[in-house]
């Protein structure tokens, strides 16, 4: 590891709780510039709703996020969010909306139009031709349509992506290829990302620091590479287990 | 179907007030519907309540509703002031505005609650303010929605509207009442044609607009906008175009011999050079504060109806001291002026077919009273609660098997085919020499006097020279004539109009022209 940077993301004792049962609780922790962080874990146990305090989709019960070493709650919420990347399950692009105008609209929120041509330079970085842009979204397959929205969260070149289960609804092949792209825009715009997702495989092949939620804390931050050797602990290594039994039976059966 | 051609040719003026009338009442509507649908669609509790008192507004019948914004109106003229109109136009606007609500609140509310949750968070995950979001996302995905409501309430309104024909507002339900008050089925027609035929095309346009929205192509979208607002403009050039301020407007109650008194002054007005303008089809509480507060300038009542329903008086005096002191009230509580009895009586009184009267030994209401418990009366809509009733039912403690309320005209095809024994009948009606009934003895004079007289609302009444064209009026008309007059009309073959029965009227009344 290098000299620990400034973080760019800062959690502090977060809290979220509904009625009678928390969601989060109580997390603290600091996100490096640059980092690609994956947050995994079972369905319920809080990684999605920790996520979504970032862009204040959820506020939290009590505790603080700094973003850039600022408070989130001291920054305009708009203003927060167009310097936040957001891609999450269900896309969400505007249906009445050209996938162009989709792109463009982080940019138009701020009073800029963008050119076709950076429309057309944006379609290529989620490997989609030019042309797509005068498409409505409702002619375009589901990989594609999350190509879109990977695009249009990189429109306002932000200095930190959020990604909610981005590939979950996408069958296997546009799910691997999709996610390698994001990797490679990660490392080439310097971007600090954080990925939620329940797939642990993902997670060691795409981050480069895994962090395991259970219950609404987070119970292991390791490397790849660690939870690989065993590191993490027992909930971390039942999750790690998944992936490891499927290589292993493959490789048996490649034999 | 010439008949019907040319009766639907005469309703330009009808059909542009009625434009006029149902595009205000849908755009206010609007204006209401969608701030409200907006706030409702951020707190649930505002759309329970919105949503509930919309529908609570649906539960009233339309003529009601219309009727209840008088009283309404008039206790406003507290905060107002006098200026403030209780009928006509602002009435029937705000009534069929809260008719418009429910379609477009429920369509626009449910639009909303509809909206994909997904397309929701991506508005708020790029960082849309409130405005952004509801501007360029919400609004463009539930105006299809929103439009098919706006449709709904227009063409509501477009049939309600004819009803506020009632509260003194010309549309086309001016035709519908007037036919339906004398069995001139052309009329009613031609009336219901034209609604039904405005209701038609704006559906269609509202739904090309729909379809524009929904397909998001703004040819269709603006095509059916442009032709919407060219047809409200065409009907204001037609509403104001022609017409000025200075009509004398002349009010009739909802039976023939109302609309046909209203066209023998109209008829006179117009010999003498001014333009007239009729207001068809008040109800009797409603035409007399018409003509005492301004909205009508001119209107024939009867004594006894000013006398219960107005003075609240039960005392029943002999009929020149009745009038002196209708006279005096007029002019006490509003300045209203009476200029004199036109000549003839239209009194109430109970009328049963001759055969049935002399076969039951019926002479007098009191016969009435000891025999007739188990028949059916009949009563026009308000007869039933007019004081003059009740005070009939006390006097001679009458007591029937069953009444029931009939239009004036269905009234007396009601005591002919045998659904009422006894009406309580209009002693100027040509019907009951023509239908050959009998008309009971009041002998303790418990019905009051009925002439008619003609009011002048109070400032028309500093017309000098409008009263001298209409002074000769005063005592020409015998009852016989207005009977005659009267049949004219409510006959079956051989129908007049009412102006042709208002022309002979005058001739008949040796009138000369002004």
């Amino acid at each position: 590891m290098t000299a620990p940077s400034k973080p760019l993301l800062e959690f502090r004792n977060v809290r979220k709780s509904y009625d009678a049962t928390e969601a989060v609780a109580g997390v603290s922790l600091a996100i490096a510039p640059g980092e690609f962080v994956a947050l995994v874990g079972a369905s319920g146990s809080g990684k999605s709703t920790l996520l979504k305090t970032v862009n204040r989709l959820v506020e939290p019960t009590s505790g603080t996020v700094h973003f850039d070493g600022e408070s989130i709650e001291s920054l305009p919420l708009a203003a927060l969010r167009r310097r936040i990347g957001y891609v999450f399950q269900s896309i969400g692009l505007f249906p009445h909306m050209t996938v162009g105008e989709n792109i463009a609209i982080g940019p138009r929120l701020l009073g800029e139009k963008l050119e076709d041509g950076r429309i057309a330079q944006l379609l290529k970085l989620v490997d989609l031709e030019g042309a797509m842009a005068a498409r409505m979204p409702d002619e375009l397959s589901g990989g594609q349509r999350q190509r879109v929205g990977v695009a249009r969260a990189l429109a306002n070149e932000p200095q930190l992506l959020l990604m909610d289960e981005p590939f979950g609804a996408l069958d296997p092949i546009t799910r691997d290829a999709l996610g390698e792209r994001v990797l490679s825009l990660h490392s080439e715009f310097g971007l600090t990302t954080v990925m939620v997702t329940h797939d642990m495989a993902e997670a060691l092949l795409l981050a480069d620091r895994v962090l395991v939620m259970d219950g609404g804390a987070i119970v292991a931050d390791e490397t790849p590479h660690s939870l690989l050797e065993g590191a993490g602990g027992e909930i971390a290594q039942g999750l790690v287990a998944v992936p490891r039994a499927q290589a292993d039976r493959l490789a048996e059966l490649a034999r | 179907m010439n008949d019907i051609w040319s009766a639907l040719l005469g309703l330009g003026d009808k059909l542009a007030a009625h434009v006029l009338l149902s595009a205000a009442a849908i755009a206010l509507g609007i204006a209401v519907a969608l701030p409200l649908a907006i706030w409702a669609s951020r707190a649930p509790p505002v759309a329970r309540a919105a949503l509930g008192f919309a529908s609570l507004v649906q539960t009233i019948p339309a003529l009601a509703l219309l009727a209840l914004f008088f009283p309404i109106l008039l206790s406003l003229r507290a905060v107002f002031g006098e200026g403030l109109p209780t009928l006509g136009f602002l009435p029937a606007l705000l009534a069929l505005s809260l008719y418009a609500l429910l379609p477009i609140l429920r369509n626009a509310v449910t639009a909303q609650a509809n909206l994909d949750p997904g397309v929701i968070e991506a508005a708020d995950g790029v960082g849309m303010t409130f405005w952004q979001r509801l501007r360029l996302v919400e609004v463009p995905l539930s105006a299809p929605y929103i439009m098919a409501g706006i449709r709904t309430a227009a063409v509501w309104t477009i049939g309600a509207a004819t009803l506020s024909t009632t509260i003194g507002q010309p549309s086309l339900g001016d035709p519908i009442f007037a036919g339906l008050q004398t069995q001139n089925w052309v009329l009613v027609l031609a009336g219901c044609i034209a609604s039904a035929g405005l209701a038609l095309i704006a559906d269609a346009l509202l739904g090309t607009i729909e379809k524009g929205l929904a397909a998001r192509r703004r040819a269709l979208t603006f095509g059916g906008l442009g032709a919407v607002v060219l047809g409200v403009l065409a009907a204001l050039v037609v509403q104001f175009g022609s017409s000025d301020d200075d009509r004398i407007v002349i009010g009739a109650k909802g039976f023939s011999e109302q609309y046909i008194l209203a066209r023998l002054i109209g008829q006179r007005l117009e010999q003498a050079g001014y333009a007239v303008d009729y207001r068809d089809g008040l109800g009797s509480a409603v035409a007399h504060r018409a003509v005492s507060s301004g909205a009508i300038d001119i209107l024939v009542d009867y004594t006894g109806t000013i006398w219960a329903n107005e003075m609240e008086r039960t005392d029943n005096p002999d009929r020149d001291t009745m009038l002196a002191e209708i006279v005096d009230w007029e002019t006490r509580t509003s300045g209203t002026q009476v200029l004199g009895r036109l000549g003839f009586e239209n009194a109430y009184g109970l009328a049963m077919p001759r055969e049935k009267a002399t076969f039951g030994m019926f002479e007098t209401i009191g016969d009435l009273a000891a025999r007739g418990q188990g028949m059916t009366i009949g009563g026009d809509p308000e007869f039933f609660e007019r004081p003059e009733w009740i005070a009939v039912r006390d006097t001679y403690g009458l007591r029937f098997a069953a009444r029931r309320n009939f239009s004036p005209t269905f009234m007396y095809n009601a005591l002919r085919s045998g659904e009422a024994d006894v009406i309580g009948a209009y002693t100027s009606d040509g019907r009951i020499a023509a239908d050959d009934l009998v008309i009971l003895d009041d002998p303790e004079g418990a019905f009051p006097n009925y002439d008619a007289i003609v009011l002048v609302a109070p400032e028309t009444s500093e017309d000098a020279r409008l009263l001298e064209v209409l002074r000769p009026l005063v005592g020409a008309i015998d009852v016989e004539a207005m009977r005659e007059a009267n049949l004219s009309v409510d006959r079956e073959d051989n129908k007049l109009s009412f102006d042709e029965a208002a022309r002979r009227l005058a001739q008949c009344a040796g009138l000369e022209s002004p």
